[in-house]
């Protein structure tokens, strides 16, 4: 194995056997999904519910048993290493999993101990990370009194009791207000700069725009595009730029000398305004502006649009991700 | 060793869970009271029937009383249990390397030590009403009082598991407790039932537990009874336990 590699999946499957009036269906919630997430990386799923983002993770995690394919997890094989993979892999479901009537403090000194460790050393561990994620001020009240964003700071701080090296997030921020949305995202991002390998599923563009070094996007149970966030962007096609010139006279000269001068994809002209389609839109732009600028030709102002997650998803589904979550 | 610990483990954490609400602990401790004052006197008049001994209702009844404790007690465990698959709690746990037999065993262990100490309650407050005692037999009733209970509660478990849903847990679970503790002959002997009842009732385990136990509490040492519940109602929660490892490892297949 690639020591590098913290998880390697060849042609992953995971087909449930669903009874309906007495019939037997299947349903292939996961078909044939190839992977690799190198160490230290933030590696996202993005995808609708219901596309196997999570059943992926699942199964990753030991709590599902794959159909077909194969996979390791740091180096240890899914099915006959769980042990391994168990002792060495934090997961936190979307449910979260904290015991409500038991305080903070107790719901993460019981996690250690099922991992072996001591009832001291667990009390300690404890401790650190209730300073860590600043949760000292609530942590020895009955997690039933938690605020959302309290208890999915506990429930991560659970997942990460016993330092994994690799660490399964299933949606964490889904429900979160905005502002316990944004201190999770400071510190996932944390938890990378200390070395331990994230997978997270997300619904949300932003957030795998923002936190995501690689992202995966499955769709039916497959991942149709993967890249960084900037790939999958240009793979959509280039950025739009948009001069505005203050008479139609000046927009005419500015339509020829742009033909002429820079390779472009696409050149429409409205009104007043230039509408540009071009590859890596941030760096030409400087070197447009200079040259309209030497030719004399004065630009009003100018808006640069870079194509978002969702063009992406749209682009490879061909339907946008709040339709899908609307039908369901 | 590593099993050993386990259990240790989940069977505190439960033990903790469940004492943390003392309204928990005055129900389970208060409700069996109310069989024994409400339910026993009406037995009064019961003596001259068949399966009476000289009189006694009291031995006939509170062996009984103590099984319906076991069985009534230990039968609705499982509804936890689901607020605890659904809040994800289970999933947590199965996400550590923590043997799966001791997250049952952890819990099954919390409810026969509830029932323990229900069964103790009874049986001192029954004595004045003459009750009569045999100590070593009482001990060994216990651990039959014990597998019971432990049955009861890998079976209530087990439905929870399989179904992840309150709606099917009471209807199901009622239907098991009914004709088993009817066919027990906890609440009246069998020996005032008609014939096809009698036959009814041997194919029901917990009527061999029921019988040992009266036995046991009289210091009938010679009975066939005695080793013949022991024998069933061991090998019957052997494959209830079983049958409950089975259906939380289900949960991640």
């Amino acid at each position: 194995m690639n020591s590098d590699c913290v998880i390697e999946i060849k042609q992953l499957q995971k087909t449930f056997v669903l009874k309906e009036r007495g019939k037997k269906r299947q349903v292939e919630a996961v078909r044939g999904v190839d992977l690799v997430v190198k160490r230290g990386q933030i590696f996202g799923f993005l995808g609708p519910n219901g596309a196997g983002k999570s059943t992926t993770q699942k199964m990753l995690s030991t709590l599902l048993r794959p159909s077909g394919g194969e996979a390791t997890v740091l180096g240890y094989d899914l099915v006959k290493q769980s042990d391994k993979i168990r002792q060495n892999v934090g997961f936190v479901s979307q449910a979260g999993g904290a015991n409500l009537a038991f305080s903070g403090t107790e719901n993460l000194v019981l996690q250690a101990q099922l991992f072996g460790i001591d009832a001291t050393t667990a009390k300690r561990s404890a401790a650190e990370f209730s300073q860590r994620f600043q949760m000292t001020s609530y942590i020895d009240r009955p997690a039933s009194t938690y605020s959302g964003g309290q208890k999915r700071r506990l429930d991560i701080a659970l997942g990460m009791i016993h330092h994994p090296k690799l660490l399964l997030l299933d949606e964490p921020t889904t429900g979160l207000d905005p502002q316990s949305r944004a201190y999770l995202w400071v510190e996932i991002q944390k938890l990378k700069d200390d070395g331990v390998t994230i997978l997270l599923t997300t619904q949300y563009m932003d957030e795998a725009d923002k936190l995501c070094d690689t992202i995966a996007i499955i769709d039916h149970g497959q991942i149709i595009a993967q890249g960084t966030p900037d790939e999958l962007k240009r793979s959509v096609g280039g950025d739009t730029i948009v001069f505005s010139f203050t008479s139609p006279e000046v927009v005419h000269k500015a339509e020829e000398l742009l033909t002429t001068h820079v390779k472009l994809e696409r050149l429409q002209v409205s009104e007043n305004s230039v509408y540009l389609t071009l590859k890596d839109g941030e760096k030409t732009l400087p070197d447009l502006l200079r040259l309209l600028d030497g030719s004399d030709l004065p630009v009003h102002s100018v808006t640069l649009a870079r194509p978002s997650l969702d063009d992406v998803f749209l682009k490879y589904t061909g339907r946008s991700m709040r339709e899908d979550g609307e039908k369901q | 060793m590593k099993l050993l610990h386990d259990v240790r483990l989940m069977f505190s954490a439960n033990m903790i869970h469940s004492l943390k609400s003392p309204i928990f602990i005055f129900i389970n401790m208060f409700q069996p009271l109310m069989y024994l004052i409400l339910y026993m006197p009406l037995l009064g008049g019961l003596g001259s029937v068949p399966g009476f001994t000289d009189g006694n209702t009291a031995n006939v009844f509170i062996p009984g009383l103590l099984v319906m404790q076991a069985i009534f007690g230990c039968a609705f465990v499982g509804f936890p249990l689901i607020d605890e698959i659904r809040s994800g709690v289970i999933q947590r746990y199965l996400v550590t390397p923590v043997s799966r037999s001791a997250i049952i065993l952890g819990k099954v262990l919390r409810d026969v030590v509830v029932l323990l100490a229900q069964c103790i309650l009874i049986t001192l407050v029954a004595l004045p009403f003459g009750l009569t005692l045999n100590p070593a037999g009482f001990a060994l009733s216990l651990v039959l009082y014990v597998l019971i209970g432990a049955i009861m509660a890998c079976l209530s478990y087990s439905f929870a598991l399989i179904y992840k849903v309150k709606d099917a847990l009471a209807p199901t679970l009622n239907t098991i407790t009914l004709p088993v503790s009817l066919l027990s002959g906890i609440f009246l002997p069998l020996a005032l039932a008609p014939l096809w009842l009698q036959y009814l009732a041997k194919i029901n385990p917990f009527s061999y537990g029921v019988n040992a136990t009266r036995d046991l509490f009289v210091g009938n040492f010679q009975s066939i009874n005695i080793p013949l519940g022991f024998i069933i109602i061991s090998i019957m929660s052997i494959i209830i336990f079983y049958w409950c490892l089975q259906s939380l490892k289900k949960m991640t297949t």
